[in-house]
């Protein structure tokens, strides 16, 4: 077992390592030269140089490579370009937020989608059944701007229910802080909801149809525990899996769900830079969302052990 | 006579599906007394398994229902129970093992919670008693190193270990009685030897009467004392064990007792006599006695109208649904 | 149960269309909906009015009889602009879905037949699939002239890993059976056992694959042109008109929903077409789905 983590530990630095061979290489490869980009359409060619100097683009690829991953190492995200900032402080003065709504997505969008799979698995063939299915196409296929302008305009234009937009610190108070958040949880969710329910479902009906449930029916055991001890658990390799996949579904929601509700986390700060072309920002917030992706489903491979015995490493 | 802890009357169990009605048991009757060893016998598709499921109710939800007949318990009929009420019956009252040790356990959960949770469930037991009771249950079936097996999980054990496994759960709960489907169908020759010893064992300690269905005659000469054998969803003859094999009454019962290799020399050398034809579809309703097209005893009375159970040489146990009996014994 | 004797059952009518309809009903219908959509941004110039066209005095008209959608807030005529905007989400979405499936295909076939191919391209993919596809895309463009084919590059790229694992999968699966195996025993060459059993194997999952890359490259696409980091602006595209009448939302929702349920159309008739399919060259899944 311990062998298995160092291998997957060592395989996830790799992935990381890449990662950051192509982030780099991006603003390298890109047709167009990035300095003169990155200055804009009205720059003098003695700006781009500047530019190309401070960014230092002038020396061999992997001369570059080197010194900007030692930096990346240490934590040194870069500079923006137009703030003179920090990166890394910029993201930290950001990441509660988004934080915030990552975590309330996560959890109503799990216990929701696990809910509607069983359900729809449990009632196969039923109304219900059909409803989450259709449901689960349509939430995949809706973007989560129109989910989100749509989900303002009933909720809080019209019914006034909740906040049209904006973001209220845990620490204010954590009605201020839910309401802000629930909009926003849902449009983000939707897709992730839809993805995990098809798949809940999925699985269920091939673990219903197994032996054992059978004999823990003539167990006597009720209907509950048949569904969430006996069976939930059984399926729950490919639900996790998915679970851990669909995050980044997630991560690239959240730049638009903070752009359409004006939540000031990291996802606004990569728009903001977009359009001022803020290089080092974009590649810093990639880096960071990057890794926890893999983190993540470092974390998912490892819980596999837990959820099925018959898994060893 | 004390009265029977097992009273089928006149069962019947139709499967639908898209392409129409199977009837699968059409009219089966049969008793089984207290600590009871009753084994229901019969080929492939006779509708056997499907008596066992009729009994706990556990068809397939959508596709199978019981459409007539009593099945009395203890003097209450379990088809007019909601699903609350058979759960009580289920796991405490009546044990059930299946035909496939390999697939009857939840691999995600250990074997000492699978078996525990019947006693936590019934008997409202603590998880410590209930574990406790488990790890007996264990020693019972005779699985060694039982107070660490109990954290094991199902595919840490053979297939013969596993089907101890499975009795250990079925009889946790002191059940008054088993229905035991193909136990040691799917199991090698010799752990099939083992498990019915330790079946019988168990029969004996804890006294529950066991329904054992099988497809193998030798299995039921070895452990029933009465036997029904089944054919296309009906019975066909009823008897205790030793009749059965030196005096089958019923054509079809010949056929299977003749087409099995019996241990004598000479046996060897003829070759195995198998009955001409095929079963019938259960798809449509069968007009007369459902043996007939293979029967050479068949007369146009058989094909007319299904015979009704008669007597046989005067033993009040034995029965057989055939119009010619006599004709049959005296061949 | 065992076969009955002599009934001989009435053979349903297995030819004709209607009888693909009927069995086949999310994959139709979603071609319809596609076809109808595809018809309207071909014959854009002939069905609407004209999409640049602005007329401030007319700017935040409800939907009329005038104009089908209404008017956003420079006066021009929303269903214009959206069925206007139905030209880029599908050449997007097609372009992507090609140049993905492309390059995935020829990557994938080197990765299933050469190991060492295999354990550098798997990893880079790897690495590749780590980065989301949005940030991606996002990286991309910003870093480049804003153009239809750079956004078509920007997407295609991160969609490009699994195309390649799973026709990475479906040739390792195709290799090891034994009709492949005495293929190559009896000295057929690569190029026809490629023809023959791998390239076969391989389009039906691709095909189903392709529906849903496209399906997300016009989601992408449409992302990218609301947050700004798309086509030029000029171009109208539903992104770009969602994220334009933005503030808008309280006093003339049309601006908004107009392109907004345009696009959850077509995506959902895209993901409609790729099940009908998968259901369609897989029936043992579908009856469980």
């Amino acid at each position: 077992m311990g062998a298995f983590i160092i291998r997957r530990l060592l395989s996830t630095l790799l992935v990381m390592g890449l990662v950051g061979v192509f982030i780099f290489l991006l603003l390298h490869l890109s047709p167009g030269d990035p300095a003169a980009i990155i200055a804009g359409d009205n720059a003098t060619p003695a700006q781009i140089e500047a530019i190309r100097t401070s960014l230092g683009l002038n020396d061999p690829l992997h001369v570059q490579f080197g010194r900007w991953a030692v930096r990346v190492l240490n934590g040194d995200l870069g500079i923006s370009i137009f703030s003179n900032v920090p990166v890394a402080t910029l993201i930290g003065q950001r990441v509660w937020p988004t934080i915030s709504l990552a975590f309330t997505t996560i959890v109503l969008a799990v216990a929701l989608a696990l809910a509607a799979g069983v359900l729809a698995a449990w009632k196969a063939g039923s109304l219900a059944d059909r409803l989450v299915m259709i449901l689960s196409v349509v939430g995949f296929s809706v973007p989560v701007f129109v989910v989100g302008y749509l989900l303002i305009y009933v909720f809080a234009i019209t019914l006034r229910w909740l906040p049209v937009q904006g973001y209220s610190p845990l620490a204010e108070g954590f009605w201020p802080w839910a309401s802000h958040l629930i909009l926003p949880s849902i449009a983000l969710g939707l897709a992730y909801v839809a993805l995990i329910a098809r798949i809940t479902r999925t699985a269920m009906l091939d673990v219903l149809a197994e032996d054992y449930m059978r004999t823990a029916r003539a167990k006597g055991v009720a209907t509950g525990p048949m569904l969430f001890k006996h069976a939930l658990k059984s399926a729950g390799v490919p639900i996790v899996t998915v679970v851990g996949i669909g995050i980044a579904l997630l991560i690239g929601g959240v730049v638009i769900t903070e752009t359409v509700f004006n939540l000031p986390g990291i996802g606004r700060l990569v728009v903001d830079a977009i359009s001022k072309r803020d290089y080092p920002i974009i590649q810093g917030v990639i880096l960071l969302f990057s890794g926890v992706y893999v983190i993540i489903n470092l974390l998912v491979d490892l819980s596999y052990t837990l959820l099925d015995p018959r898994i060893r490493y | 006579m004390t009265a029977p802890l097992l009273d089928v009357q006149d069962l019947k169990t139709h499967f639908f599906n898209e392409d129409g009605v199977t009837r699968a048991v059409d009219g089966l009757s049969f008793a089984v007394a207290p600590q009871e060893t009753v084994g229901i016998v019969g080929e492939s598709g006779c509708g056997k398994t499907v008596t066992a499921l009729s009994i706990l109710q556990l068809l397939p939800p959508r596709l199978g229902r019981i459409v007539g007949g009593r099945i009395l318990f203890e003097g209450t009929d379990l088809t007019t129970l909601g699903e609350g009420a058979l759960r009580a019956v289920r796991g405490d009252r009546i044990g059930m093992i299946f035909q496939e040790p390999m697939t009857s356990l939840n691999p995600v959960l250990s074997i000492g919670h699978q078996i525990a949770e019947a006693v936590r469930i019934h008997k409202g037991a603590s998880a410590s008693a209930a574990r406790a009771r488990a790890r007996q249950m264990l020693d019972l079936v005779k699985i060694p190193d039982a107070a660490r097996r109990l954290d094991d999980y199902p595919h840490q054990f053979s297939g013969g270990m596993r089907q101890r496994v499975m009795i250990a759960m079925a009889l946790a709960c002191d059940p008054k009685m088993l229905i035991a489907d193909e136990p040691t169908t799917a199991l090698d020759v010799t752990i099939q030897a083992q498990v019915l010893k330790l079946m019988l064992e168990l029969k004996a300690k804890t006294g529950a009467a066991i329904v054992l269905i099988t497809h193998d005659l030798g299995v039921v000469a070895e452990t029933c004392q009465r036997v029904v054998v089944m054919y296309a969803g009906r019975k066909v003859e009823e008897a205790p064990v030793r009749q059965l094999f030196t005096c089958p009454a019923h054509p079809y019962t010949r056929g299977l007792l003749a087409s099995i290799a019996r241990g004598k020399a000479g046996a060897r050398a003829k070759r195995l006599k198998e009955i001409p034809g095929m079963v019938p579809s259960l798809r449509e309703p069968i007009v007369g006695c459902a043996f007939a097209p293979r029967c050479q005893f068949a007369v146009e009375a058989c094909r007319r109208q299904q015979p009704g159970l008669m007597p046989v040489a005067g033993e009040p146990q034995h029965q057989a649904a055939c119009l010619r009996v006599g004709e049959v014994l005296a061949s | 149960m065992t076969v009955a004797a002599a009934q001989i059952a009435r053979v349903p009518n297995r030819s004709g269309i209607w009888y693909f309809v009927r069995r086949n009903p999310t994959l139709v219908g979603g071609l319809f909906v596609l076809a109808l959509v595809a018809l309207a941004a071909l014959m854009a110039p002939l069905i609407a009015g004209d999409p640049i066209l602005a007329k401030p005095v007319n700017r935040l008209r409800p939907p009329s009889q005038v104009n089908w959608l209404g008017t956003d807030q420079l006066g021009r005529d929303v269903w214009a602009r959206t069925v206007y905007g139905a030209r880029i989400s599908l050449v997007v979405g097609l372009s992507v879905a090609a140049i993905a499936m492309t390059i995935g295909l020829l990557i994938g076939l080197l990765a299933g037949f050469s190991r060492t191919v295999e354990s550098v391209v798997m990893r880079l993919m790897d690495g590749l699939m780590a980065i989301p596809a949005i940030l991606l895309a996002i990286a991309f463009v910003s870093l480049s002239k804003a153009s239809v084919s750079i956004v078509v590059a920007a997407i295609a790229l991160p969609e490009i890993p699994r195309v390649v694992r799973l026709v990475r999968s479906v040739v390792l699966s195709v290799r090891e059976q034994p009709f492949v195996e005495a293929a190559v025993a009896s000295g057929t060459r690569l190029p026809k056992i490629l023809r023959r059993h791998i390239l076969p194997a391989t389009m039906p999952p691709l095909i189903v694959q392709a529906t849903y890359v496209a399906a997300s490259a016009i989601l992408i696409e449409a992302a990218l042109s609301f947050l700004g980091a798309g086509t030029p602006p000029e171009v109208p595209t539903w992104g770009n008109m969602i994220a334009s009448s933005r503030v808008y939302l309280g006093l003339a929702p049309w601006t908004i929903f107009g392109p907004g349920v345009a696009l959850a159309l077509v995506v959902l008739a895209v993901n409609l077409v790729g099940d009908g399919l998968r259901d369609h060259l897989d029936p043992r899944i579908a009856r469980r789905m």
